[in-house]
C-alpha cells in the first residue's frame, strides 16, 4: 500500500475503488476489519448495495472449497461477471495469528477476480465478524456475485446460511454414511450439495447418502419448509469436471428464492441478525467495562463474601450497564 | 474496539521448489501473532504484487534457493512499485553474503540468510512492517 493511500479519507478511497482501483477497495476492507469508528464510517458510506448475489461455500476441512471456489469464479469470470471472493481461515486462539491458505488453491484459475483473505479474529461459527459489512462494500463497488469461503467447519457452524442467499456444502469421498448425513446441522441448511472429488473411490456411495437423507428430508415435511429440494452435483474441481452444473444449480436456486419471496426474506433475517450480533459485541465490550469499574469490583467482593449470588450480581452488573448506554 | 494484525504474504518466485523453509517462517510468523497470507510455489512478481495489493499486506516476504534472487528480487520490487505500492519486501534464503548490498539498493527492505533464528526473523518483518525496513 502506498503511504497516501493508508491515509486517504474514505470517502475518497470508495470512489477510488468504484473506479476499479483494487488497492483502494483493499485499504478499505482493512479499515472495516479493524473495526471502531474506521469501519463505521466506511459501513455508513457503503450504504444502498444489496443487489448482489451472495453464494456461501462450506464444507469439512480439505473437502475442497477453495479449488471449488477458483473454479467457480474462471466460469464467472469467463462469463463476463465481477466475482468477488471473501476466502475466511481460523485465526490461532492462542497466539492471534493465522495461516490464510486459500487463494493458493485459486492461483491461475481465478486470476483477475477480487479475492481477500480473512482471519476469524476470535469469531466462532464459520466467519469473520467483519464479512457482513465486507460484503456490503464489495456490493457497493460494484462486484457480483460475492463468494464467501468459510472455515473448514464441522457440523454447526452454520452461521453461512445466514450470511448467504445460496449456500453451497462441499463434501468429499468417505465424508461419512447415512447415518451422518441424517444428522442435525450443516446438511440440513445446503441449498446445494456437491460430492467433490467425485473421480475417487466412494464418490457415488456419498452421494447416494445424501439423496437418501433428502429422501426422508421430503417425507418429513422439511422440504417442503425449505422450499425445495437442494441439488446434488458431482464434481471434480481439480479438473473443472461438473463445475458448470455446480454454477447452474446456484443460479437456479438464486432464480427460485428470488420468485417465491425467499430471498427477501432471508435478506431480512440477515439485517436482524447482524443488528442483533452488533447489539451482543457492544453489550459484551460494555459488560467488560463494568466488571472493570468500582461498581464491578463491590459486586465481585460480595460475591466472594457470598452476600450475592453470580446471578443477584450478574443482574446487579446489567443495571449498571444500562445506566451507562 | 481495533483490531489489528500484521499481514503478510509469503511465496516463492519461478521454477524453485524448495518449499520447506518458507512454510517453517509461515509457522514462525504465524505463532508470533500474524496473519499469513501463504501463496507457495512458482509465483510471478506480478501476480504476488496483485496479491499484495488485494491483500492489503503490510510485508511480503520471497523465499529463494535457486540462486535467481539478482534477477527476481528486484523485479519483485519493481512489479509492487508499477503498482503504486510501497510494501517492503524481505528476502530469504541462499543469499551470498555479497549479494546483500546489492539486493538492499534494489529496494530490498531486508535479507535474512541460511541460519536465521525465529526471533531474527519475527523481529526482521515487524520492523520492515513498522518503518518499511531495518
Amino acid at each position: 500500500m502506498s503511504a497516501r493511500a493508508r491515509t486517504a479519507p474514505a470517502p475518497e478511497l470508495l470512489e477510488r475503488a468504484r473506479a476499479g482501483e483494487r488497492g483502494a477497495l483493499a485499504r478499505l476492507i482493512t479499515r472495516v476489519e479493524r473495526g471502531g469508528d474506521e469501519a463505521e464510517e466506511v459501513a455508513a458510506l457503503a450504504r444502498g448495495a444489496g443487489e448482489a448475489h451472495v453464494v456461501g461455500v462450506t464444507g469439512a476441512p480439505g473437502s475442497g472449497k477453495s479449488t471449488l471456489t477458483g473454479r467457480l469464479v474462471g466460469l464467472l469470470l469467463a462469463a463476463g461477471r465481477s466475482p468477488a471472493v471473501l476466502a475466511i481461515d481460523p485465526t490461532s486462539p492462542l497466539t492471534g495469528g493465522a495461516i490464510l491458505g486459500d487463494r493458493v488453491r485459486m492461483v491461475g484459475v481465478a486470476d483477475g477476480a477480487f479475492v481477500r483473505s480473512m482471519a476469524t479474529r476470535g469469531h466462532q461459527g464459520g466467519l469473520a465478524a467483519a464479512v457482513p459489512a465486507t460484503l456490503r462494500l464489495l456490493d457497493a463497488v460494484g462486484h457480483e456475485p460475492l463468494i464467501v469461503e468459510t472455515t473448514g467447519v464441522g457440523q454447526v457452524e452454520v452461521d453461512i446460511a445466514s450470511a448467504a442467499d445460496t449456500t453451497v456444502l462441499v463434501v468429499a469421498p468417505g465424508w461419512g454414511d447415512a447415518v451422518q448425513a441424517n444428522k442435525a446441522g450443516l446438511l440440513e441448511v445446503a441449498d446445494v450439495l456437491v460430492v467433490n472429488k467425485a473421480d475417487r473411490p466412494g464418490a457415488r456411495d456419498a452421494r447416494r447418502d445424501l439423496e437418501l437423507m433428502l429422501d426422508l428430508g421430503h417425507i418429513s415435511g422439511h422440504e417442503e419448509r425449505a422450499g425445495g429440494r437442494p441439488r446434488v452435483v458431482m464434481a471434480t474441481s481439480t479438473t473443472g469436471e461438473g463445475l458448470e452444473e455446480v454454477t447452474a444449480a446456484v443460479e437456479e436456486h438464486r432464480r427460485r428464492i428470488a420468485a417465491d419471496g425467499r430471498l427477501a426474506e432471508r435478506r431480512r433475517r440477515r439485517r436482524r441478525l447482524e443488528v442483533a450480533g452488533r447489539v451482543e459485541r457492544l453489550l459484551e465490550e460494555r459488560a467488560a467495562e463494568a466488571l472493570d469499574s468500582e461498581a464491578g469490583a463491590a459486586v465481585l467482593a460480595a460475591v466472594e463474601e457470598d452476600r450475592l449470588s453470580p446471578a443477584e450480581a450478574a443482574r446487579a452488573l446489567l443495571d449498571e450497564v444500562g445506566r451507562s448506554l | 474496539m481495533a483490531e489489528t494484525a500484521t499481514r503478510v504474504v509469503l511465496a516463492k518466485l519461478g521454477l524453485d521448489g524448495h518449499d520447506r523453509g518458507l512454510k517453517v517462517v509461515a509457522r514462525i510468523l504465524r505463532d508470533a501473532g500474524m496473519e499469513v497470507v501463504y501463496l507457495g510455489l512458482r509465483q510471478s512478481p506480478e501476480g504476488v504484487a496483485g496479491v499484495v495489493e488485494q491483500e492489503d499486506a503490510d510485508v511480503v516476504g520471497i523465499s529463494m534457493h535457486n540462486a535467481s534472487h539478482m534477477t527476481l528480487a528486484p523485479m519483485m520490487v519493481e512489479a509492487l512499485r508499477e503498482l503504486g505500492l510501497d510494501t517492503p519486501v524481505v528476502i530469504g534464503g541462499i543469499i551470498p553474503d555479497r549479494d546483500v548490498d546489492p539486493l538492499r539498493d534494489a529496494g530490498v527492505a531486508a535479507v535474512l540468510g541460511p541460519g536465521a533464528s525465529a526471533v531474527e526473523v519475527v523481529d526482521t518483518v515487524r520492523r520492515a512492517a513498522s518503518d518499511g525496513g531495518p
